[in-house]
């Protein structure tokens, strides 16, 4: 099994150029056009803002590998945001906050995993379903309000360091750390793999791919349920539109980050770096004081293009 | 080895048998809401409110009739709520600027069109999966709207424009005149031409659609470019509705319109379905939408049942499929 998840494993030679070019390329730019932008203090910021990101691309990678996709990340993240506020609010608990993030993003992961595996529903229109619940949920919870007044256990978590490193990077590393370990050194991950190239072959193994799908989708919703807390406490309260479209920059930075669409084998330093592309596209942008809808066009097209050079390379 | 026996099993065009079956279940189950409606709410056998049932209907109807095109070739147009959004600024715009109506509503027609030209564009030449590409221009039509207006809001146009979406002939709104005249051109496009036939053909089976000489990319050009100027029309018919225009109006119209679709029957998997059925699954949709209104259940619950029904839709068209083979 360790040797298959090697071979599975995507020859890294041929994709740093891709999304590396891309972060150096932008990073040039706005290093020549936006004042301020190579500072250490920016830089940092580019940093932490992309730390919510991480925890939605990396899930989203897995995803995408198992030739799927889950346009109910950003919305599902509200709704964990909004669940973080409201419960921490009312049991003064930062850890039970957490916990019914947790447990609602699992819940909807589960639900889109349900609808994808066992209904044999098209994932891009069974999360979309799920997409307009989760709104609806979000704004029926808040009533269409803020939540706010949170406990200062849940705005400190965004705020503090950790050895002078910010906790929401450290949360991040941790992160990406679990999910290298998750997809290139466990029988999991060479299932994962096995998903979108060979489903099969996991049935002939005497596995069930069904299964499998909805663990994948469950570790996506679980993980928008961290990335709620994270998102309270960067706005210090709870609003029903805070992470809407969310799950558009997790795609781009997946989508450029190599991974491909077609061929169930993914990246996920590809990914990492990806969510910096974004991260310096949207800070850069907004350094040559651009609205954010120009930055939101940006990504798009961003997505566009690198899909139309996978669809290439898929071809050559 | 499941996907080809499917393919050839499914006939392309059933529309005399199967398909009228469907949509007289569709027609029927929009008859018990209506009657579930009437014994639980006074108001809702009102002339206004029937009224505003069939005008609330055409809109959604006039964005998912292009949709189901592109549905029945097995893609889908995610951007079509951002389309309505820019293209409705952008008309709105020149009528501001030139003071003539028509000049704004070609003007409407036009960037729908040329967005749903891109769709395709991106569909064919670039090869990019429908659902992505249109997503992708979702958001890069909603950034652009978004930068355009710049926060304002455009109101005030001319009566005479106004009367497109609110007026009244003989009793009548005229966006339900639109509806039938829409209606008519899609079913008689859909089913009595080539070009319709062609479109169902590739959405049974592209590979069997070209080998046959199909010019499949000339086709899905031509679905999306139509279903980017339906939505350009949409956008005309908000725009003298609201009597404004903001850059989010767009926000809350794609999903309605996916789920008329599905509700009406046509398949995601494409090459099933007929136009007739979107506008029944329109009509439902509306029903459910104006019924909660009516129970004064909040607005806030829209979303959340609009999805249930349109993974509902697909759970239900997969069964029915499954069980015809």
């Amino acid at each position: 099994m360790r040797e298959a998840a090697v071979v599975a494993e995507p020859n890294p030679l041929q994709r740093i150029p891709g999304v590396a070019i891309v972060l150096v390329l932008l990073i040039a730019l706005f290093s020549a056009i936006a004042p301020g932008f190579l500072s250490v203090a920016n830089l940092s910021n580019v940093l932490v803002q992309s730390t919510i990101l991480t925890m939605l691309a990396l899930p989203m990678t897995l995803i995408i590998m198992t030739e799927g996709l889950d346009l109910s990340m950003g919305a599902v993240l509200t709704l964990t945001s909004l669940c973080v506020a409201i419960v921490s609010l009312a049991t003064k608990s930062m850890l039970l906050g957490l916990g019914a993030g947790l447990l609602v993003g699992a819940a909807f992961g589960v639900a889109n995993g349900w609808l994808v595996a066992i209904l044999g529903i098209p994932p891009f229109v069974a999360t979309l379903g799920t997409l307009g619940m989760a709104q609806g949920l979000s704004l029926i919870v808040s009533d269409g309000q803020s939540v706010v007044g949170i406990p200062h256990s849940v705005r400190d978590i965004y705020s503090a360091t950790l050895l002078g490193i910010p906790v929401p990077i450290v949360m991040a590393l941790v992160t990406y750390a679990a999910f290298h370990g998750l997809l290139y050194h466990t029988r999991f991950g060479t299932y994962i793999f096995a998903l979108g190239g060979n489903r099969e072959a996991l049935r002939y193994a005497g596995l069930s791919p069904n299964r499998l799908l909805i663990a994948v989708y469950a570790i996506g919703g679980a993980m928008a349920g961290i990335a709620g807390l994270l998102m309270t406490a960067r706005m210090n309260s709870g609003h029903p539109t805070a992470g809407l479209g969310l799950e558009f920059d997790a795609i781009a930075a997946v989508a450029v980050g190599g991974t491909s669409f077609e061929r169930g084998n993914g990246w996920l330093l590809g990914t990492l770096l990806g969510v910096v592309s974004v991260g310096v596209l949207r800070n850069g942008l907004n350094l040559i004081s651009l609205p954010s809808s120009v930055q939101v066009a940006s990504v798009g097209v961003l997505v566009i293009v690198a899909l139309f050079l996978d669809g290439l390379r898929s071809r050559a | 080895m499941t996907d080809i026996t499917k393919e050839v099993i499914a006939p392309p065009r059933s529309f005399l048998s199967q398909d009228a079956i469907q949509v007289f279940y569709r027609l029927l189950a929009a008859l018990l809401i209506c009657a579930v409606l009437a014994v639980l709410s006074d108001s809702f056998l009102s002339l206004g409110n029937i009224l505003n049932v069939l005008r609330q209907a055409s809109l959604t109807f006039f964005i998912a009739s292009g949709l189901t095109l592109v549905v029945l070739t097995a893609g889908l147009d995610l951007s079509v709520g951002a389309n309505v959004a820019l293209s409705a600024c952008i008309a709105g715009t020149v009528i501001h600027k030139t003071g003539s109506p028509a000049l704004g509503i070609l003007t409407g027609l036009a960037c729908g069109g040329i967005v749903g030209l891109l769709n395709g564009i991106m569909v064919t030449a670039l090869r990019i999966p429908s659902f992505i590409a249109t997503y992708g221009m979702l958001w890069v039509l909603n950034g652009l709207t978004y930068w355009y207006m710049a926060g304002e809001t455009l109101h005030g146009f001319p009566a005479g424009f106004r009367q497109i979406g609110s007026g009244y002939l003989f009793g009548l709104p005229i966006p339900v005149y639109l509806l039938l005249v829409f209606l008519g051109i899609g079913t008689l496009f859909a089913q009595r031409t080539i070009w319709g036939q062609e479109i169902y053909a590739i959405g049974a089976n592209p590979v069997a659609a070209r080998l046959s000489g199909i010019p499949v990319a000339r086709r899905l050009l031509l679905v999306y470019a139509v279903s980017g100027t339906m939505a350009g029309l949409a956008s005309i018919i908000f725009l003298s509705r609201l009597n404004s225009a903001e850059a989010d109006i767009g926000e809350s119209l794609t999903l309605p319109a996916i789920a008329a679709v599905l509700i009406g029957g046509t398949s995601l998997f494409g090459g099933v379905g007929t136009v007739f059925g979107t506008f029944i699954g329109a009509l439902i949709l509306t029903l459910v939408l104006n019924g909660m209104n009516l129970l004064s259940v909040s607005a806030n619950w829209q979303p959340l049942v609009t999805g249930i029904i349109v993974i509902l839709a697909v759970w239900l068209d997969m069964k029915t499929r499954r069980r015809a083979q």
